[in-house]
């Protein structure tokens, strides 16, 4: 397929989206239509991305292909073109957002077949990828921005989607404010890049940055610090990761899409895209890994005491973004873009297969005429043998994220881990990171246990009316799943390293990508026996996770959700997510709200520019003609009197 | 379509009588309403608002892009001995205004179909005539004849506010007359003194706009209190902060198609007096480091204040009136920013926020006919009753706060990036709106729309009917057309913004950045 | 000549005038203080013309003439006033009061 058609992989959701938006106000309810166009698009923009992919692989394409389809911002020497940017990089993302969002899609055909908003809903999930394949194809900053925001717009839609409830619609108004908080970033370092190498474009990036930037300045340094403000706002990294949890809030496939494989990573494909930046500021490139391999830490330990099972996937996401930063603060931006893709697969796999349990267990309670919470975990048990096939799938996602071997997830978290430690050695800030890496696998591959057995094993709690309900969900549902399945297991083959018999093939591909950033990043050679020794320190922090995750959660005695006694000490606060909403809360929006109120709108608005000043100066011009106003008494006398002392006084000085 | 166009209208003499005739059409609509019967007045409106629009349109293909002076020009004496003539043209920065005020014609007839039920011919013929004195703004290039329709739009729209405004119209009336009336007073003595000034140095008294402009050095000894009278006049009308306390009374009071006519077109002749006036006429003393650092500070704060201030907004209208305020920042500071990007950007501001805010106050209006309500906390839930109602504000929401994509950004964007060079602090600061602006509009948006419907009275609100969506759809349409393709747009006002820039560059301090790129440039 | 005993008249009956102004309150009465006052400056005009020419005579005319409008009008207000009122006692007319 020609390069230049590749705007079509954009065009193709863009027509579903329009069918379907028109079909969500004209004809409501003809849902064959909407599955057709909503999961026809993404399937034809999967085939061209494939021939896009194809041709980029057979045409050995290094230098990016620009395809500009129209001049968008001419300003004078500013100019921004709507143009679109084939390379590896953008290929690997094409087959990534069209692959995993064709799953999603037809499995949302299933998981919101009795949905009212069928059609709204298959036109914000088509919108969506029009953005992120905006976001992934943009050839300069600003029209990655179109994608970046556009995608925050739909994430806003999409977690609001059942916006009658006022939770759903708040967390999606979070969801799109932190993420604005981000965007200031973006815009900042936008302005900054222009002012100092006068071009906004990749390529001019690439080009200009080693010529006109100073490694290790003071500009380069401010630039990437905010375009990490903004990556850290999209990819929910700490500070601003409070939002993906409450997007749980919407629909399960959006949240496996939208929040877990794909626009979460925007943040670490923005950090490779402008990666020759990122290399020249080892200052900031030491805090990105710092924040990923705190939050990796953080979120997991939050994730240990969530009951909801979607909460819990919410924190790995939040944890596994980490290690992607661990991995591209680290200089291997090979790795940060493996896991990023590993982690689709499995993440979206563990979502999805969530969202089967929440159909089924949303069936039952249904048709049972429960209001239990289908989501929480307590509620569920053993449902292994309702969910034979979501409950294999599930163990096999389970095992990649834990990084056992062979699953994906083991080799791309391995790569960053190893090289984190190996930059350790000129930088030891890097030992902590690996430190706290180790840890959290640790501690993802125990709560992913723990999700598990309360999941799937053990006695069922959900109640014996509601278990007879209970069943797989159709072939639409489970077909993306074992796909998913299939690319977890196996999505490691992607970059085998040279250790393990590989020849790191990921990394061959992305190469010409990376390597304007090469000349600034000293690769270390590790001795083979370290290697090995890492290795096995990381699959042993997995499988320890995992058997002390099993065991301890299959020993504790649980209970349903409404029998449930409260948390107490340690584990409340974490159940709490560290009451980091409520500092939030508390600390900044309260205050601001307060503030804006009460002083600038009461006091200075209303009482001091308004009350004070403008109808302060109009009282004061009534005052002065009241005071005036008396002088006319209305009696002609004292004007005639009046008159005649001014006559005589005015002859008096022209005559005297 | 202008190899179409461009003979035609050349066949017709359009570029020589277009003007003229958009300048006097709604006036003789105007005395057409008040003689026709009483029953005429709608249609006949919409007629010539029509009418106005279609010719108006011709522009669109009649205007040269290439060409950054004035055009469609023509001069007629009107008071010889003063030196006063009507002298009128348009360049790339009226052009819009001027599109834009006759674009909406037809809609504000649309909007007020069946809002308006008392005394319609009266308010058809003060809103034929308010154009008439809004178009005469923008086209005037002689100082007399921009004052006389300068103060001339004060009537119709004191008459709007005050007969067909809502509870506490004659407050906010009064406000907004006087209060506009005081800074324009003074602008008429500067008007003055800098006729006789540059008579005095040239020999020749003249109102004419061009002959102030190439004698304005004879105005650089008395430009400190000339410049303020000015910007005095054009900051109460922006208007700047802190002097914006009569807007959101006005807007809040003011029928809907006041409202509109007061975002689209009222707020933008303070800022068009500054780039047409205040400073090409004194650019010295204007963008001196002193003057500059007031105005980009007040721009600033009014930014993020106004922001702050519409989050707590309990009434609909009046947290877009703080909205404008905010908006109405940014073009300031893009004005002071002076790069070519940034000047573009103001104008573009300029448009974007008049179709985006319009809207929202059609919008509003459209809530307020249905529920008599203008509070946030009457609504809620709407979004199930009225989902292309919830569609439509949604789209201009997001048009507002700057969603790329659609017309907000492209100004916001441009203004920002084109000031970085200058004042990187302040474009700090202005940045971090965009997440309050968010704030604001979203958190209306889910207490509006979103969230449980619990008013009973909102169940049986009905959706938008067909008039109503001829509003929106244009409105909705030029905000997606705008943020994708901004380019005819970009184009026809990069020529007047970059011979704006030449006309105050010698007065500016050079650009970082410019070095750094003809270094660059060079070194290629 | 006759000038200073014409100029003593005139100033007599311009005080006079303005005395009966200042210190009446019946409108009529007033209104013929005014009279009287302008007549006293008629008769300073027919005075110094002697002197000065014939251009003291012409703004005789001018004064009559005004004096007669005023008259008129004047009259038709203290008329509409009694109507109104019933009195023309200007101490209960006060409706310039601010």
């Amino acid at each position: 397929m020609p390069v230049h058609l590749v705007w079509l992989t954009v065009a193709f959701p863009l027509l579903g989206f329009l069918v379907n938006g028109a079909l969500a106000f004209a004809r409501p309810n003809a849902r064959r239509a909407v599955s057709v166009a909503g999961v026809g698009s993404l399937v034809a923009s999967f085939v061209v991305s494939l021939g896009i992919f194809l041709t980029v692989r057979s045409a050995h394409i290094v230098e990016p292909e620009i395809v500009k389809l129209w001049a968008w911002l001419p300003v004078d020497r500013f100019h921004i073109d709507i143009a679109f940017q084939v390379d590896p990089l953008a290929a690997v993302m094409l087959l990534v957002v069209t692959g995993v969002g064709s799953l999603i899609h037809l499995f949302s055909v299933g998981y919101m077949q009795e949905d009212a908003g069928y059609a709204r809903y298959f036109a914000y999930l088509n919108l969506f990828i029009v953005f992120m394949l905006v976001l992934v194809l943009g050839s300069s900053l600003p029209v990655l921005f179109i994608g970046w925001e556009g995608v925050g717009l739909c994430s806003y839609l999409l977690i609001g989607f059942w916006f009658s409830d006022t939770a759903n619609a708040s967390a999606g108004k979070k969801a799109f404010l932190m993420n604005r908080i981000g965007d200031f970033g973006v815009l900042i370092a936008m302005f900054q890049l222009w002012t100092t190498l006068g071009t906004l474009e990749f390529v001019g990036i690439a080009r200009e940055a080693p010529r006109l930037l100073q490694p290790g300045g003071t500009a380069v340094t401010l630039i990437t610090l905010f375009l990490f403000l903004g990556c850290t706002g999209k990819s929910a990294q700490i500070p601003l990761y409070t939002w993906l949890p409450d997007a749980m809030a919407g629909p399960t496939p959006v949240s496996a899409l939208i929040h877990a494989a794909t626009m979460v990573t925007a943040g670490v494909y923005l950090v490779a895209r402008t990666n020759v930046l990122f290399a020249m500021a080892p200052a900031t490139s030491t805090l990105i890994a710092g924040v990923g391999a705190l939050t990796a830490l953080f979120a997991a330990s939050i994730g240990l005491r969530q009951y909801d099972i979607k909460k819990v996937l919410a924190y790995s996401t939040v944890s596994q973004l980490g290690y992607m930063f661990v991995g591209v603060g680290t200089g291997v931006f090979v790795s940060g873009l493996f896991h990023l893709v590993t982690h689709a697969f499995f993440k979206a796999l563990l979502f999805l297969g969530a969202g089967s349990v929440i159909h089924a267990m949303h069936h039952a309670y249904h048709a049972s005429h429960s209001h239990d919470d289908a989501q929480d975990m307590r509620n569920m048990g053993g449902l292994r043998s309702y969910l034979p096939k979501t409950w294999v799938l599930m163990w096999i996602a389970t095992l990649a994220i834990a990084g056992v071997p062979p699953f994906s997830g083991f080799f791309s978290k391995d790569e960053i881990l190893t090289a984190a430690f190996v930059r350790g050695a000129d930088n030891p800030w890097y030992y902590l990171f690996y430190a706290m890496g180790l840890a959290a696998a640790f501690a993802t591959a125990f709560y992913m246990a723990r999700l598990m057995v309360m999941t799937f094993h053990g006695e069922n709690r959900s109640g014996a009316a509601a278990r007879e309900h209970l069943h797989e969900p159709g072939a639409i549902m489970t077909g993306p799943l074992i796909v998913l399945g299939v690319l977890s297991a196996l999505g490691g083959i992607l970059n085998v390293p040279a250790a393990l018999g590989g020849h790191h093939a990921l990394a061959g591909w992305l190469r010409p990508v990376f390597a304007p950033s090469a000349g600034y990043l000293q690769v270390e050679e590790l001795r083979g026996s370290t290697e090995y020794l890492l290795i096995a320190a990381a699959v042993l922090a997995g499988v320890a996770g995992l058997v002390l995750g099993y065991r301890a959660t299959l020993n504790s005695r649980l209970l349903p959700a409404r029998e449930a006694l409260p948390d107490t000490g340690f584990a409340r606060v974490l159940a709490n997510k560290y009451y980091v909403d409520e500092a939030y809360d508390r600390v900044i929006v309260r205050p601001v709200v307060g503030f804006s109120r009460s002083v600038l709108w009461r006091f200075f608005d209303q009482g001091l520019v308004d009350g004070l000043l403008v109808n302060g100066s109009a009282r004061l011009f009534r005052g002065v003609g009241w005071l005036g106003s008396q002088l006319q008494t209305g009696q002609v006398g004292f004007y005639v009197l009046f008159f005649a002392v001014g006559a005589v006084w005015i002859l008096h000085v022209l005559l005297g | 379509m202008e190899q179409f166009f461009s003979p035609i209208l050349a066949a017709i003499g359009y570029n020589r009588w277009i003007l003229h005739v958009l300048l006097i059409l709604p006036l003789v609509g105007a005395i057409g309403i008040l003689v026709a019967p009483g029953s005429w007045a709608r249609w006949f409106t919409l007629v010539v608002a029509g009418l106005e629009f279609f010719l108006a349109l011709g522009l669109w293909f009649a205007f040269d892009p290439s060409n950054g002076g004035i055009q469609f020009e023509s001069q007629v004496d009107w008071i010889r001995g003063w030196g006063v003539s009507y002298h009128i043209g348009i360049d790339g920065i009226s052009l819009f205004m001027v599109l834009l005020a006759t674009g909406m014609m037809p809609l504000l007839v649309w909007g007020s179909w069946h809002s308006i039920q008392v005394r319609r011919r009266g308010y058809y013929a003060l809103l034929l005539a308010l154009k008439s004195a809004m178009i005469g703004v923008f086209i005037s290039l002689d100082l007399f004849l921009f004052y006389c329709f300068w103060e001339l739009l004060l009537i119709p729209m004191y008459f709007l506010i005050g007969v067909w405004g809502s509870s506490n119209r004659l407050y906010a009336a009064t406000k907004f007359v006087l209060y506009t009336f005081s800074g324009s007073l003074l602008m008429l003595v500067a008007i003055v003194a800098m006729v006789w000034t540059v008579g005095r140095a040239t020999g020749t008294y003249s109102f004419s706009y061009d002959h102030l402009l190439a004698n304005r050095d004879a105005l650089a000894g008395q430009a400190p209190w000339l410049f303020t009278a000015f910007a005095l006049a054009f900051a109460v009308k922006v208007p700047i902060f802190p002097f914006h306390t009569w807007l959101p009374d006005a807007h809040v009071e003011a029928p809907t198609a006041g409202s509109v006519d007061l975002a689209v077109i009222l707020l933008k002749m303070g800022t068009y007096g500054f780039l047409r006036f205040a400073i090409p006429l004194f650019p010295a003393f204007a963008l001196s480091p002193a003057v500059s650092a007031v105005f980009v500070v007040l721009a600033v704060t009014g930014i993020l204040y106004a922001a702050l201030v519409s989050m707590v907004q309990p009434d609909l209208k009046k947290l877009v009136a703080y909205s404008s305020v905010s908006h109405l920042g940014f073009v300031m500071l893009g004005i002071w920013g002076s790069t070519v990007q940034s000047v573009q950007g103001a104008i573009m501001v300029m448009i974007a926020h008049g179709v985006s805010t319009g809207c929202l106050f059609f919008l509003i209006g459209m809530l307020y006919d249905r529920r008599h309500t203008r509070l946030i906390a009457d609504y809620g839930g709407i979004a199930r009753v009225a989902p292309i109602l919830t569609t439509a504000f949604v789209i201009t929401a997001f048009a507002s706060i700057g969603l790329p994509g659609l017309n907000g950004f492209i100004g916001e964007f441009l203004v920002l990036l084109g000031s970085y060079a200058r004042f990187p602090v302040a474009v700090g600061i202005a940045t971090i709106v965009i997440v309050f602006a968010a704030a604001y509009l979203l958190w209306a948006v889910q207490r509006v729309f979103f969230s449980p419907l619990v008013h009973e009275a909102n169940r049986t609100l009905r959706d938008v009917d067909l008039r109503e969506l001829a509003v929106l759809v244009p409105l909705v349409g030029s905000m997606i057309w705008m943020g994708v393709y901004p380019n005819p747009f970009l184009r026809r006002t990069e020529a007047a913004s970059r011979r704006y820039i030449e006309m105050v560059s010698p007065h500016l301090p050079p650009l970082a950045h410019e070095a750094g790129v003809i270094r660059q440039e060079a070194a290629r | 000549m006759l000038l200073g005993p014409s100029l003593a008249l005139s100033a007599i009956l311009f005080s006079l005038g303005v005395a009966g102004v200042l210190l009446r309150r019946n409108a009529i009465v007033l209104f013929m203080c005014i009279e009287l006052m302008l007549n006293a400056v008629n008769l300073t005009f027919v005075a110094l013309s002697r002197l000065y020419g014939a251009g003291g005579y012409v703004m005789v005319f001018f004064v009559m003439t005004v004096a007669a409008a005023e008259a008129a009008v004047g009259l038709a207000i203290i008329l509409a006033i009694f109507r109104h009122e019933q009195s023309v006692d200007l101490e209960n007319i006060n409706l310039l009061r601010g």
